[in-house]
């Protein structure tokens, strides 16, 4: 989208169209001679995975919006009526609930990776915001379609996410019946949190092409975290990045796969497998596996308004990464003390999340409340400390120097 | 750069000694409940199917033992003829549903029952929620529909880990056996509710469930072994596909999704490592020493 096109169309038709619309033109520049840094190692593919994912979200979602029904009385009904009566409603569905895990799974990949390469540097701040904007509402849609099958686990799930706004001092109460359009989570909660479910991956397509869009203005990070400095650097992202993208998407695709072909619930609850009853509360109500450790973070604060600050700052305090990393340097590669400051963090949050699928009692709470000190700790203590203290390694002078640098050394 | 490599060592170590430490830690103050003995499932792993005699033994268990309290709603006759499941044929499975009084309105609007058609689902055993529960001392026996999905046993770190790789996805039916089998004597100084009675494998162990099968209870005529160990297979395999209808044309399916993507992720892998030879290898193509030319 920068710099000028070099799409010079053959056809007649073709010509015409593109002085009237150049699209062609941009397609050209933005996935075909758009300039990539030669040196992306794989963990650079999971930006295309993610908009694969994005898009088997919402193809299958539509077709399950064709034969779902969302009303107390018949959604979970209909669930398992796409399960057992809709020709292959069941690879649908299945699809549907892994490839959120999945997505949820190749985003976290793909934030690592930017935080280890610090990816979210000048000038790539927006890029990054925008990042965390499309996690925000990956986050509000996932939950919302969790909900959606009116299982034992939405519907607790709905409730104690719901009144977390209850915290809110004074005005808490009223927004929450608010939410649930009454004064319990039911049929009203059901049929908002559809619409929401069905507009917000819209939303985040937007959003995507805004981060893309501003990608292509700031070009790739790189592994080297230098920017490219001549033509040396750089290969044209067809065929070059389109094949290397293709080829890891169909080894995430089998992944996908393994798990919707003979894995299809071990991501989710037994529970859910029950239809929602407001009667009975379950032993532990637990959220998906991929908001757990936030929602350890939620239960180590002893008080509930602090909780839910905790709870929304831990995803918030992303967005101001740019400027709590004070070090000069981007990549991980030549800074040997926040290598092994984020890998620590990398283990925290893991261990976060398998506090968050434990009781909240004994042991759990203090380890809750030792690993959420460091989780932030990482952030607004070693972050910006490291950019002053650390001793860095000598970076090299361009991405050619340091790819042949690696082959002669290999 | 050792010291660095100290420190995370140290952090792993610790955490990973917090990760096995806190589950025994916490165990000493839960109620003990054993975990559920594996069983082997014809349906388990890539290439599993239902077994078809043990399907019509289990819906016979279902029929005889379990259909007098729970209903089985989102299940229909016809399916006892689709393909992967019992093996009934469509006649058969008309015979099964003729033998049912179905609940209908006659063409004055009159209530009328008639016989089950192939179509109908199968009929509650209660006329609604609150009869049942009623009956059966304040709360209405599970729909058995989904159940095999709908229970489970926690397994635990890292046994959870491991099950992505062997695909252990049989927990349901697992506890649904050992839950059949696991009726006893209440230990010494458990106070059992009333109306409770005491199940090992049970949370909580007070069950409102009596002890539902014993051993020749039910008479199968395929000439296996009419004991509660049977029964309790039997029954759980057939409620797994009552549950999952569609398990084996799924894994059917996998399969045939497997081999294709494994075998484009080949091609996509060669045609990339063409596509990026000259990028990866510039040092030799200059040294004339180029490996794509060497014959081998």
């Amino acid at each position: 989208m920068s710099g000028h096109s070099t799409y010079q169309p053959q056809n007649k038709f073709l010509q015409w169209f593109e002085k009237r619309l150049p699209i062609g033109g941009l397609i050209h520049s933005s996935f075909v001679a758009y300039p990539t840094p030669r040196n992306l190692n794989y963990w650079w593919t999971f930006g295309g995975i993610l908009s694969f994912m994005l898009g088997v979200q919402i193809i299958t979602g539509i077709v399950l919006a064709m034969h779902y029904t969302p009303h107390v009385d018949f959604a979970f009904k209909s669930v398992e009526a796409i399960m057992r009566d809709v020709n292959y409603g069941w690879l649908l569905r299945y699809l549907h609930a892994n490839g959120a895990s999945m997505f949820f799974f190749a985003v976290y990949i793909h934030m690592f990776r930017g935080i280890y390469y610090g990816s979210y540097k000048e000038p790539r701040e927006v890029l990054w915001i925008l990042g965390v904007i499309i996690y925000l509402l990956m986050m509000a849609t996932g939950f919302m379609g969790y909900v959606l099958v009116w299982g034992q686990m939405s519907f607790w799930a709905a409730t104690v996410i719901t009144n977390l706004f209850s915290a809110i001092p004074g005005i808490g109460d009223p927004i929450v019946t608010w939410l649930w359009g009454g004064y319990a989570v039911g049929n009203p909660t059901l049929n908002r949190f559809y619409s929401l479910h069905y507009l917000l991956p819209f939303a985040i397509a937007g959003v995507v092409i805004l981060h893309v869009w501003a990608l292509h203005v700031v070009g790739q990070n790189n592994p080297t975290g230098i920017e490219p400095k001549s033509d040396k650097d750089t290969v044209p992202f067809t065929p070059y990045a389109t094949v290397k993208d293709g080829f890891f998407m169909v080894v995430f695709m089998i992944l996908l796969a393994w798990f919707v072909f003979y894995l299809p619930n071990f991501m989710g609850h037994a529970d859910n497998y029950i239809p929602a009853n407001p009667a009975v509360t379950p032993a532990h109500i637990v959220p998906e596996w991929y908001y757990l450790p936030f929602y350890a973070i939620l239960r180590a604060i002893p008080d509930k308004l602090m909780g839910v600050v905790a709870l929304f700052a831990s995803i918030l305090i992303l967005a101001f990464l740019p400027w709590l990393d004070t070090s000069r340097v981007r990549s991980a590669r030549y800074r040997p003390l926040f290598k092994q400051f984020f890998w620590l963090w990398v283990v925290v949050c893991i261990g976060l999340g398998w506090l968050g699928a434990k009781p909240a009692e004994g042991i759990y709470v203090i380890l809750s409340r030792i690993l959420t000190v460091y989780y932030f700790a990482f952030f607004i203590v070693v972050l910006p400390l490291l950019g002053i203290f650390e001793k860095t390694k000598p970076v090299p002078n361009s991405i050619s120097d340091a790819v042949l640098d690696g082959k002669a050394k290999a | 750069m050792t010291m660095q490599r100290t420190i995370l060592a140290l952090t792993l170590a610790g955490s990973l000694a917090a990760a096995v430490a806190a589950p025994a830690f916490a165990q000493e103050h839960s109620h003990e409940t054993p975990q559920p003995p594996g069983n082997k499932w014809s349906f388990a792993g890539p290439f599993g199917k239902y077994d078809e005699a043990q399907l019509q033994r289990g819906f016979k268990v279902y029929k005889e033992v379990c259909a007098s309290c729970h209903s089985l709603s989102m299940v229909a006759f016809r399916n006892l003829a689709d393909p992967g499941g019992p093996g009934y044929s469509p006649a058969q499975a008309a015979a099964v549903a003729a033998e049912y009084k179905i609940k209908d309105l006659d063409d004055k609007g009159e209530p009328i029952e008639r016989d089950g058609r192939a179509a109908d689902y199968f009929p509650p055993p209660f006329p609604n929620d609150r009869a049942a529960a009623a009956a059966n001392g304040g709360v209405a026996p599970p729909d058995l529909s989904t159940i095999a999905k709908a229970r489970t046993y926690e397994r635990g770190f890292p046994w959870f880990v491991f099950d992505i790789f062997t695909q252990y996805q049989e927990q349901g039916p697992d506890y649904l056996v050992a839950l059949l089998k696991g009726y006893e004597d209440p230990p010494q100084g458990f106070q059992l509710p009333p109306g409770g009675n005491y199940n090992k494998y049970f949370p909580g162990h007070a069950i409102a469930m009596p002890k539902p099968l014993q051993d020749g209870q039910v008479t199968y005529d395929d000439g296996a072994p009419q004991t509660l160990d049977q029964y309790a297979k039997d029954v759980s395999a057939f409620l797994m596909w009552a549950a999952e209808p569609h398990l084996v044309a799924r894994k059917r399916l996998g399969f045939q999704v497997m081999i294709f993507l494994i075998v484009l992720a080949g091609l996509m892998y060669f045609t990339k490592k063409k596509v990026w030879h000259e990028v990866e290898k510039p040092r030799e193509i200059a040294a004339g020493q180029d490996p794509s030319k060497t014959t081998l």
